[in-house]
């Protein structure tokens, strides 16, 4: 999903880098109402191992490999805001080490993947936590597939950014689809990749998890077990969906 | 969120991101030599498709660590594993910096201990 220097021409690529520029501002400013100091490590942890796991391309369809964007799994961790921070640095850490995403693209993959994943499939994360239960399952459920929609919402900004600056030997609704298609293979690595990583934190530090900072089992844990009834588990479902 | 101690709080702090470091170094060094080595979905895409013949080869594609391989280190999984490595750390380290400072640049723009505590994403 790394863009090379050269794939979309200079205009659209200095106009994403001016969106990047901006929205990473804005996710930095204002801090200190969104970090606290046990944040600076964790999403230090956080964004170095999204590096680790970027490595680890899997084989979807013949011929082809794909791998973690990260996205999602940053915000859920994270928050959304320090969550696109988190993958930016991946992003420029692959670019000017490893060669790996043209310098020139930086913005391009900065908001296809970074801003994406982390502002626009924290989104979905979000709504999705609205219609589940308070459980720390519907969390993982819902980073799950929040992070499986994530790289076919990157191909779609892909594709934007191929209709704005692309060499145009292919039609726009061509490379939407084989992008798209391509990347709702991907998007099952992605999915299961977040969802077990985000239950895996869960299990061992839940308070950590930006994403399950409103859960009623974490809020009341006696009264939780106490009213772990099959009736009272269903009203409060039944409750929370109507909120 | 409750209050807790900040000793014990940075404790549990520490316990996790040591796990979560160990996993990533674990992923990098010994995983990452042995995944598929075919184009991504969007090098496969472009290829096909031929929307990448503006392509230009990166300015860095003769450095050091180009393509997550260490020059001078002729073992391949060794010199991706080792690149890995260097990368998980240089991740963590340029976050964990850049976090640290704009934490003491908000601080001092608020006012040390006037820092609320971070409410639910919802």
């Amino acid at each position: 999903m790394h863009i090379p220097d050269g794939l979309i021409g200079p205009g659209t690529s200095f106009g994403a880098s001016a969106v990047a520029v901006g929205a990473l501002a804005w996710c930095v400013r204002d801090q200190h109402t969104s970090i606290d100091d046990r944040q600076v490590p964790l999403a230090g942890m956080a964004a170095a191992y999204i590096f680790a796991v970027q490595m680890l391309n899997f084989p979807v369809a013949s011929g082809t490999s794909g791998h973690l964007l990260g996205g999602v799994l940053a915000a859920v961790l994270v928050g959304p805001r320090l969550g696109a921070v988190c993958v930016s640095v991946v992003i420029v850490v692959q670019a000017m080490l490893f060669a790996d995403g043209g310098l020139s693209a930086l913005g391009l993959n900065i908001v296809n993947m970074a801003l994406v994943g982390a502002i626009g499939g924290y989104a979905i994360f979000v709504t999705l936590r609205r219609v589940l239960p308070r459980r720390p399952q519907s969390v993982v459920l819902a980073s799950g597939i929040a992070a499986a929609l994530a790289p076919p919402l990157a191909a779609l900004m892909f594709t934007l950014e191929y209709a704005l600056g692309g060499n145009e030997a292919a039609s726009v609704t061509t490379v939407a689809a084989s992008m798209v298609g391509a990347h709702v293979i991907i998007g099952i690595g992605e999915g299961v990749i977040t969802a077990l990583t985000v239950s895996a934190v869960i299990t061992a530090r839940p308070e950590l998890v930006w994403g399950a900072s409103n859960l009623d089992a974490l809020q009341h844990t006696p009264a939780g077990a106490a009213a772990g009834t099959a009736a009272s588990t269903a009203a409060s479902t039944a409750i929370d969906r109507m909120r | 969120m409750p209050l807790v101690s900040s000793r014990k709080a940075s404790g549990g702090t520490t316990a996790i991101v040591v796990a979560g470091l160990a996993v990533a170094l674990a992923l990098a060094f010994f995983v990452s030599p042995n995944v598929s080595s075919s184009p991504d979905g969007l090098e496969m895409v472009a290829a096909q498709l031929s929307i990448d013949t503006g392509e230009r080869p990166h300015a860095m594609d003769d450095g050091t660590l180009a393509d997550y391989t260490i020059r001078g280190v002729d073992d391949p999984a060794l010199s991706k594993g080792l690149a890995g490595v260097i990368g998980v750390a240089a991740t963590f380290s340029v976050a964990t910096v850049g976090f640290a400072l704009l934490r003491r640049t908000a601080r001092r723009r608020v006012d040390v201990g006037a820092v609320p505590i971070p409410g639910p994403p919802s």
